[in-house]
């Protein structure tokens, strides 16, 4: 069973293919059918290698299947391989799943669009790239699909390339993702130098014993890995892509741009946990800058108006919460809001579609309000979602982000938990503040717009995602021994032995003639009692609810206080302009460096490098210039120079 | 004896092409093609019945020319040429088919063409310093007039630029040519031209190594073109016709590359060695100048030019890290390259043949009028970024890798290319292709004919195969990689700079190779 | 029994007004007829020698001057007709075409 495996990114390929190149000629139902029958048949295979998976005994849930060789120069040999494990089968459930239910999303919501089938055939090729990234084998096939994903992210974000906005953005992320793909791709020659090969496998494998711990060689490699990770996954400093990438039709947001692509760099620094537990300095990193990006995006959250920028700004902070998880170690929790998120934040995301689509084409929550009545399928599933999101009991949110806060105060420290803390209100306060401005109130909707609930084709996935969204806190229940499905199942992956990695670590430095210093402490594990864990969940509980509350107080007991109160601070003008990030790369990297290439261009170019070379010419012309003073073209005048130049011959040999 | 058919074919034919009269436009150019198909197919042949496990040459052709002087006409391939040589092939007919729309002087043209087609192969295949020198020169001649004639409004100032920019490197490797003459001379006695017979034994001092290597380099560094000498690369480029354009493009300027592995690598290893800083300080200027002057290009044509800068930079560092990655993915880096920028400039010319402008503010949301053009052009244009999928990524991660393995600085300087590709291609890309479709000269384009389809289909097919399949490929560089690397491996020459001290001949056969600074 | 020097002091006449004729005159069949002037001047050095030192090789040599000077005689009585046909004067201070 496990061998279908190679199929599964195959039929979205495929799926690509047809309605790219025959969209036109098959009809808009057809391209409907085929995206999604594809990705329907790639889900099934999904579940199909899952029971195969599950079938295997527990230390043996990893299947390696060779599909061909990619290329081989020297001893680096780079197989087109995909492996199967517990954690790149979370990621396909995720992928295929959520993918699938987008896609059906998309029939409704795209069904007005004249190139419906170039969407599709782009959503498909995006899930063709998204299986390959997640089902790699190795860093290379990885980097395919990371590329992959980013390309079709381009096109889907320029999908109106009529907008010069959507095509602005559209590059941007592109460029911005290169920036971290840079970072990447150095990341992996370092570890093909350290390994001689890029084998996920065999990499991780001899990870102990070739790389000393918290060494250069392995600081830098995870530092680099991440920073691919913070491209791809839109983190400080290079998170400004994300909400740019809204300019997307909205089921793109959803499915790229909210719960897998950018979610990619999660899974990358997840399943590079023997590397990243080698290299503290480079864990520490992970985890100010996951915990920075969630608190940080969430304050910009707080003062949007375009309701699919706020999500998108939660999403940028909702990815922080993952990495400060995997920054601490607590990988499992990391993946398990990974899922989590991928459900609530996709079900936001087309809920915001489904009132964009009501609204026809509106985005701006100062124009919405009162949509309860108008849509209760979008106005229900919508609350789910952010009850979720906010991390309210018994919803999945709850769940992982209670797992995330726990870990960061327990593996690692005040700072960060008072980060992911305060990062939880602001979410929960400025979630409700959109839900609130979107659904309740007054309606400030233009008169002549009128509301209405979205067909079946898009609510049907909403219930479906509301559902996950609700329920999925399941995978993993807290405090009971065994029933954290998720950690049970990942296990194989993120076990990583620490004292064995120690020691080899120390009779490295040993042979090197180094002085090893006291690891010990690092093997202590402070033992927590029930009591704290419940009692943090207790108080982040209160904290989503203050943030709720608070939200309540501004935008329904008393709506025109936040405006009175926002008036003219600079800390408000400073958060709505977004700390002016994008004005600041601006004015410090891209301007400089048009202006800086003009200069070379008419400078350094045209006048410095082509002068000299004119130059040269010039010369020379100069001086033949001076003798063709000669060549006056009389015939006479030629005859003269012969006979002095003969006489002149005489008087030289005489 | 094969070889030196496929290599005169496209010259026989340009002297048939001379019988026809010259109202027969259609006979002309169907005869060219023809000619020009049958030489790339013959070339295949080469490649099939090629000998992938040996770095010898192949398809040996020895007899002597001139005897008194000891030159010889000796031809041969092996795995550094042999893909060169049939890219060339596949470019000169995809280069008479893309001239098909050629107004004037037809007859000429094709001559000119096919002509070039076998001044170029016989550079690639050339054994013997004389006759390499003589193909060298040879081609300029028919490329001079193909800028000259066929070219745009300021082709004269371009075509003399180029010729008399390449002559004065290739003078002073004649210079050098004439040195080693006397030099091996000196030490077997034996007047010889030839390059197998030198390569072998030739065995100088480093001060004259360093000599010889700079009058090659100059030779084959403005050929590249590499940073500082690349000046005449955007003027001849904007003038050429568009088959000039990927004439030059896919093949003039893997002369100079093949040029570097054939003679400076293998003659003064050790020069190479002491000259690799400045080398590769060039050449990452080369990918981060080219990169930055190219994103500011108003023309279409000049950013594709300035690109190749770029481009080529990669290449050059690849050879020079002296690692089997490094040269591996340089030679792949040449046939990416000639592939992806060699269909830029037909894309560029599709364009220009329906406008009659190229610059980039002349168009916009050209997607919406020409959508099959679009997919083509964009296709090609993530060619030329890289996409890992495309054959442009494979070439760039192993010269990466393998500068790499030389030094970290070199690499990361050199990795930041890519993020420059990113930005010049696509913004070029959406001021043409994106945005709203507002000049009204734009609204009735044509979209692709079927020749135009033609002309891009293969090249699309081939970026596809050696993105995702590049294995047969890089096999028939293997065992030529190998030996090379040997040759430029410090362990393989004596302290005081004497070559080839002796050659494991195991070593070479295995395709391992040493990385390990 | 003639001399040489005799020979070779004519010679050496006819030379100079070839030469004087050449650098003064302006008409270009004038000119033209002066380097004719010269030719046969050098043919009488020629023939002069060879009946000194008993040879024929300067007759032989002395029919080649003539062959080439009646085949410039013809080359170049065309250009001066096709310089005529350009500008209706054969007046060489007319013409500076070849000027760089």
């Amino acid at each position: 069973m496990l061998s279908l495996a190679w199929l599964v990114p195959v039929f979205p390929l495929i799926g690509s293919i047809v309605t790219g190149f025959f969209g036109l000629r098959i009809g808009k139902d057809a391209v409907g059918k085929v995206a999604c029958g594809s990705v329907a048949l790639s889900f099934m295979t999904t579940l199909i290698i899952l029971a195969g998976l599950v079938m295997l005994p527990e230390e043996h849930r990893i299947y390696e299947q060779v599909v061909f060789t990619w290329f081989a120069s020297g001893d680096l040999v780079v197989d087109f391989g995909y492996q199967i494990d517990p954690l790149s089968m979370v990621m396909m459930m995720v992928v295929t799943g959520v993918g699938l239910i987008i896609h059906i999303y998309s029939i409704g919501y795209m069904h007005e669009e004249y190139s419906y089938y170039r969407f599709f055939a782009y959503m498909n090729l995006f899930m063709c790239s998204m299986l390959l990234l997640v089902m790699g084998n190795n860093f290379l096939l990885m980097f395919i699909g990371w590329e992959g994903v980013g390309m079709c992210s381009y096109f889907l974000i320029g999908y109106y390339f009529e907008k010069k906005s959507a095509c602005d953005a559209g590059t941007k992320a592109f460029v911005v993702n290169r920036v971290g793909d840079f970072a990447f791709l150095l990341g992996i020659m370092y570890i093909f130098k350290e390994f001689k090969t890029i084998d996920f496998t065999s990499v991780f494998a001899a990870a102990p014993n070739t790389l000393i711990y918290g060494g250069e060689a392995v600081t830098l490699i995870t530092l680099f890995l991440f920073i691919g990770a913070t491209g791809k996954s839109a983190q400080i400093p290079l998170y400004t892509w994300l909400p740019d990438a809204m300019e997307g039709p909205t089921p793109v947001s959803a499915l790229i741009h909210a719960a897998t692509m950018v979610t990619a760099g999660v899974y990358m620094v997840a399943r590079c946990n023997a590397l990243f537990m080698l290299a503290p300095m480079s864990m520490m990193t992970v985890a100010f800058i996951g915990g920075g990006t969630a608190i940080f995006a969430a304050t910009i959250g707080m003062a949007q108006n375009d309701i699919k920028r706020v999500l998108a700004y939660s999403t940028v902070s909702q990815i922080g919460y993952m990495f400060l998880a995997c920054g601490v170690g607590a990988f499992t929790a990391g993946i398990f809001h990974l899922v989590t998120h991928a459900f609530f934040k996709a079900c936001l995301f087309l809920g915001s579609g489904s009132v964009i689509h009501g609204l026809h084409g509106e985005q701006d929550i100062r124009k919405m309000g009162g949509l309860k009545k108008y849509q209760p399928v979008t106005y229900l599933t919508f609350l789910i979602s952010t009850l979720a999101i906010a991390g309210i009991f018994p919803l999945s949110g709850f769940f992982s982000k209670d797992e995330i806060l726990f870990h960061s105060l327990v593996d690692g420290n005040m700072i960060l938990w008072g980060m992911g803390v305060s990062g939880a209100f602001i979410t929960a306060f400025y979630m409700f503040r959109l839900v609130f401005l979107t659904f309740h109130g007054e309606s400030r909707v233009d008169p002549h717009v009128h509301p209405h609930e979205s067909p079946k084709v898009m609510t049907l996935p909403l219930v479906v995602l509301a559902g996950l969204a609700a329920a999925g806190g399941l995978l993993g229940i807290p405090l009971i021994k065994g029933a954290h499905l998720l950690h049970h199942w990942l296990e194989p992956v993120f076990s990583f032995d620490m004292k064995a990695a120690l020691d080899a670590s120390a009779q490295m430095m040993i042979k090197e003639g180094h002085h090893v210093p006291a690891w010990s402490h690092l093997l202590e594990k402070e033992e927590h009692g029930l009591a704290m864990e419940i009692g943090l969940m207790l108080l982040s509980l209160v904290i989503a609810l203050s943030g709720i509350t608070a939200a309540y107080f501004f935008y329904i007991k008393y709506p025109t206080l936040p405006d009175r109160i926002m008036q003219g601070q600079w800390g408000y003008e400073l958060v709505k302009n977004k700390y002016q990030v994008d004005e600041f790369y601006d004015a410090t990297i891209v301007n400089p460096a048009i202006e800086g290439s003009f200069f070379l261009w008419k400078t350094c170019d045209a006048q410095g490098v082509d002068g000299a070379v004119n130059g040269v010419a010039k010369t020379i012309a100069w001086f033949s210039d001076q003798a063709r003073a000669f060549q006056s073209g009389f015939v006479r005048n030629y005859a003269l120079f012969m006979v002095v130049g003969f006489i002149g011959f005489l008087i030289v040999v005489f | 004896m094969f070889l030196t058919l496929v290599t005169f074919l496209p010259l026989v034919a340009a002297g048939i092409l001379a019988f026809i009269p010259k109202e027969n436009e259609e006979t002309i150019k169907q005869t060219a093609l023809a000619f020009a198909v049958a030489d790339f197919l013959l070339s295949l042949q080469l490649w099939a019945d090629f000998d992938l496990t040996t770095h010898k040459m192949q398809f040996e052709f020895n007899v002597p020319w001139i005897e008194t002087w000891g030159i010889n006409y000796h031809v041969g391939i092996d795995g550094i040429s042999l893909l060169l040589y049939i890219m060339t092939t596949f470019l000169t007919a995809i280069s008479i088919l893309a001239s098909w729309e050629v107004k004037k002087y037809i007859k000429e043209y094709m001559m000119a063409m096919l002509a070039l087609g076998t001044g170029m192969l016989g550079v690639f295949v050339a054994l013997d310093f004389f006759l390499f020198y003589f193909f060298w020169e040879f081609q300029l001649v028919p490329m001079y007039i193909i800028i000259g004639v066929w070219g745009g409004p300021r082709r004269i100032y371009a075509a003399v630029k180029f010729f008399l920019y390449t002559a004065v490197g290739s003078l002073l490797m004649l210079v050098a040519i004439i040195w080693i003459y006397f030099i091996v001379q000196d030490k077997t006695g034996v007047y010889t031209t030839d390059l197998m017979y030198i390569t072998q034994r030739l065995d100088i001092p480093l001060s004259t190594q360093k000599w010889l290597f700079m009058a090659f380099f100059m030779a084959f560094a403005i050929k590249v073109p590499m940073f500082p000498f690349h000046t005449w690369l955007p003027d001849a480029h904007v003038e050429a016709p568009t088959a000039g354009s990927v004439i030059l493009a896919g093949v003039l300027l893997k002369m100079g590359t093949y040029g570097f592995l054939r003679f400076n690598l293998p003659l003064f290893p050790h020069a190479s060695n002491e000259f690799l800083p400045l080398i590769a300080a060039l050449s990452i200027i080369g990918i981060i100048y080219g990169a930055l002057v190219s994103m500011v290009q108003e023309d279409l044509k000049k950013l594709i030019a300035y690109s190749s800068v770029s481009h080529l930079g990669f290449v050059m560092l690849g050879i020079f890290a002296f690692n089997h990655y490094g040269l591996e993915g340089a030679l792949l880096q040449n046939l990416n390259h000639g592939l992806s920028t060699g269909a830029l400039f037909l894309i560029v010319g599709m364009i220009y043949d329906r406008r009659h402008t190229r610059l980039i503010k002349e168009f916009g949301g050209l997607s919406k009028q020409m959508p099959k053009y679009a997919i083509c052009f964009m296709i090609i244009t993530f060619s030329s970024i890289g996409l890992p999928g495309l054959n442009g990524f494979v070439g760039e991660f192993l010269v990466l890798l393998g500068i790499f393995q030389v030094n970290l600085m070199y690499a990361a300087l050199a990795t930041s290319g890519v993020i420059f590709a990113a930005c010049y291609m696509l913004w070029m890309f959406q001021r043409v292709m994106f945005q709203e479709l507002k000049n009204p000269e734009n609204m009735k384009l044509p979209d692709l004919n079927f020749r135009e389809l033609v002309l891009l289909v293969p090249i699309i097919v081939l970026c596809f195969w050696i993105g995702l399949y590049p294995q047969p490929v890089i096999k028939t560089f293997d065992a030529s990689v190998a030996h090379l690397v040997d040759q430029v491996n410090p362990k393989n020459f004596a302290p005081g700079g004497a070559v080839h001290a002796e050659l494991k001949p195991g070593h070479a056969a295995n395709g391992k190779s040493e990385v390990k600074e | 029994m003639i001399p040489l020097s005799h020979y070779l002091v004519l010679s050496a006449m006819l030379f100079s007004i070839g030469v004087l004729g050449v650098l003064v005159r302006r008409n270009a069949i004038v000119v033209f007829m002066c380097v004719e002037i010269m030719l046969n001047a050098v043919n009488i050095s020629l023939i002069g020698f060879d009946n000194y030192t008993d040879q024929v090789n300067g007759q032989i040599f002395s029919f080649m001057v003539m062959c080439v000077a009646a085949a410039e005689v013809s080359v170049g009585l065309a250009i001066v007709i096709a310089l005529f046909r350009n500008k209706p004067t054969v007046n060489l201070d007319e013409f500076n075409l070849m000027r760089w």
